[in-house]
């Protein structure tokens, strides 16, 4: 757990970085620092590790007053991962990850277990260990530099932009790798971004900061998105709050309704009959194991014979119960059915999320 | 024919076979003499160049007092130090020093300079302490830069170590003096090359020893 206790950074000048802070970053989680360029989130994140000494206030880690050590000692301890990265060009990828442990003096085969152990977390294929950094690509660097600052499992971790400096792909599936890594290690993590979007993927809890270095919301995501404190907080979510409040909503949230459901045996006018019945001008049709075979327009269900002679139009995009309201929203706007199909795991229907019914979530 | 007495004059292999030994001691004479101020030179620059580095404020006069040091005529400070050591090696040494100072330094500093601030920050914030940081971290980045410099230092202090002989010292430079003095071109050329072949040599030698130590650097390429 790391508490900020009235801390405010002025710089010489008179420009007030940091105003009065207080916060708990709570033990295991990921609080994200985000608001606009001067808003003081990374002089708040350097000040947890020295880097910037507060001009007033506490900071303490588990507790600890952080300037009860030595600021060297007190790194040692803390894992820091920047946008630069910042890895040493001339020492080898493996010298690089075994950089605190060599200051802490540990033995080499501990060492080169511990850099062996990183390399496989991290996903850095072996042979790169005894290259240069200059010999890697951006996403192998960064992942690195991620490896590197959780080599001697620091219990506290500080990251300020750790995946700026990549391109959207890479950025998006090194952030995915660190959330299903922080399952496992579950670290007190400080992680500032000017990205709100990159802030509510990664965050258990978000601080949003403005000018002047004035906290002005600390909640989850989700009571952040429901809730914005004040117009700073909802001008800076931006126009697509709605739309990111749904994609952390999972699609089992809704109540899926029945549907109008069809077999290929009915008969057709049975078939319109059912349509006629929900108010829809069309019908899901389900093979016999209840799989979707696709949907056919109520207009068509004239005549004789079964739905067995018309041939289905299939759904596009099918929801699963884990995927996000935004994916559901996605599929009713590119459906012309207007709904979601949710099916389970095993791919068999379950029902249809309708529009009121999201709306209804979200209020 | 003439062409055969003219090699004969300019290069007289019975004379250097007879003065070996002489030609032996002036060499290791002039390797003395420049080695004993490059390394005196890095010893007062490397200091200099970290005060630099801290106080940037006394970069610039540093710069400009060693650059003035630089521009004195090499024979007129040697004549200068005459009254106060004689004409003893220190009257060559202290001058020949002097002169490193101003790329010695000037290179340490910006090779240093030169460390990314990125990696800088890096290291500082793993738990280095400012110290080793700047002996693991910052003089290995720095090194390529500082080396360049001590070839240029290494490079021009044998070229004025030759001039050290009109003050009894000189080395390979003693050579010259002979050879003009007596009209005999053999000297002169046993002098020009060697002190030429010392100098590439040197040099070639500062290069290779870059390369050893920056093993980050040869696979750049």
């Amino acid at each position: 757990m790391i508490t900020f206790d009235g801390v405010t950074k002025r710089f010489p000048g008179g420009m007030t970085a940091v105003d009065d802070l207080d916060l708990e970053v709570p033990e295991g989680q990921v609080v994200v620092f985000v608001g606009p360029s001067g808003c003081g989130k990374t002089t708040t994140l350097r000040m947890v590790n020295r880097m910037i000494e507060p001009t007033d206030g506490r900071i303490s880690i588990a507790g600890d007053d952080i300037m009860a050590v030595s600021a060297p000692a007190l790194r040692r301890g803390i894992g820091y991962v920047i946008q630069q990265i910042g890895l040493f060009p001339h020492r080898t990828i493996g010298e690089n990850i075994a950089t605190v442990p060599q200051l802490l003096g540990w033995d080499g085969q501990r060492t080169t277990d511990r850099v062996q152990e990183l390399a496989d977390v991290v996903g850095l294929p072996d042979d790169v260990l005894d290259r240069y950094p200059h010999q890697l690509s951006g996403g192998q660097r960064q992942r690195v530099g991620v490896a590197r600052a959780l080599a001697v499992d620091p219990p506290v971790m500080l990251m300020d932009e750790p995946f700026g400096a990549v391109d959207p792909i890479v950025r998006s599936r090194l952030q995915d790798e660190f959330l299903r890594l922080q399952d496992d290690v579950r670290k007190t993590i400080l992680f500032v971004t000017h990205d709100i979007d990159e802030a509510i993927k990664m965050g258990d809890r978000i601080a949003i900061f403005s000018e002047g270095g004035v906290l002005e919301q600390y909640d989850t995501p989700e009571n952040i998105l429901a809730e914005p404190a004040n117009d700073f907080v909802s001008d800076f979510l931006g126009s697509e709050r709605g739309l990111k409040r749904l994609a952390l909503i999972p699609a089992s949230n809704v109540e899926a309704e029945a549907g109008p459901v069809v077999s290929r045996d009915d008969r057709l006018d049975s078939a319109a009959e059912t349509a006629r019945r929900y108010g829809t001008d069309w019908v899901v049709v389900l093979d016999t194991d209840g799989g979707v075979v696709g949907w056919i327009a109520a207009d068509q269900l004239a005549g004789d014979g079964t739905v067995a002679d018309l041939s289905p139009r299939p759904f596009r995009v099918l929801v699963r119960a884990d995927d996000s309201l935004r994916a559901a929203l996605n599929a009713m706007v590119i459906s012309h059915t207007g709904v979601a199909v949710r099916v389970s795991d095993d791919s068999r229907y379950e029902g249809v999320l309708t529009r009121a019914a999201l709306t209804g979530e979200l209020k | 024919m003439t062409g055969q007495i003219l090699a004969v004059e300019i290069l007289n292999w019975d004379w250097v076979g007879r003065n070996l030994d002489t030609v032996g001691g002036r060499l290791v004479e002039h390797i003395v003499l420049t080695l004993v101020p490059v390394a005196l030179g890095f010893l007062f620059a490397f200091p200099l160049a970290l005060a630099a580095i801290r106080w940037p404020r006394l970069y610039a006069p540093l710069l400009g007092f060693t650059g003035f040091l630089f521009t004195i005529p090499s024979l007129a400070l040697f004549v200068l130090m005459i009254p106060f050591t004689g004409l003893s090696v220190t009257t060559a040494i202290v001058p020949l020093t002097l002169y490193t100072l101003l790329i010695l330094v000037r290179n340490t500093v910006e090779g240093l300079n030169a460390v990314p601030r990125d990696v800088r920050e890096a290291a500082e914030a793993m738990g280095y302490t400012p110290l080793r940081q700047l002996f693991r971290v910052e003089l290995p980045l720095a090194l390529p830069v500082i080396i360049a410099g001590l070839r240029i230092a290494t490079v021009t202090t044998i070229g004025l170590v030759t001039i050290t002989a009109v003050i009894g010292q000189g080395g390979l430079g003693f050579f010259f003096i002979t050879g003009f003095t007596r009209s005999f071109p053999t000297a002169l050329t046993v002098g020009l090359t060697l002190s030429v072949a010392l100098a590439v040599i040197a040099d070639l030698g500062l290069l290779g020893v870059q390369r050893v130590m920056t093993p980050w650097q040869r696979e750049a390429a």
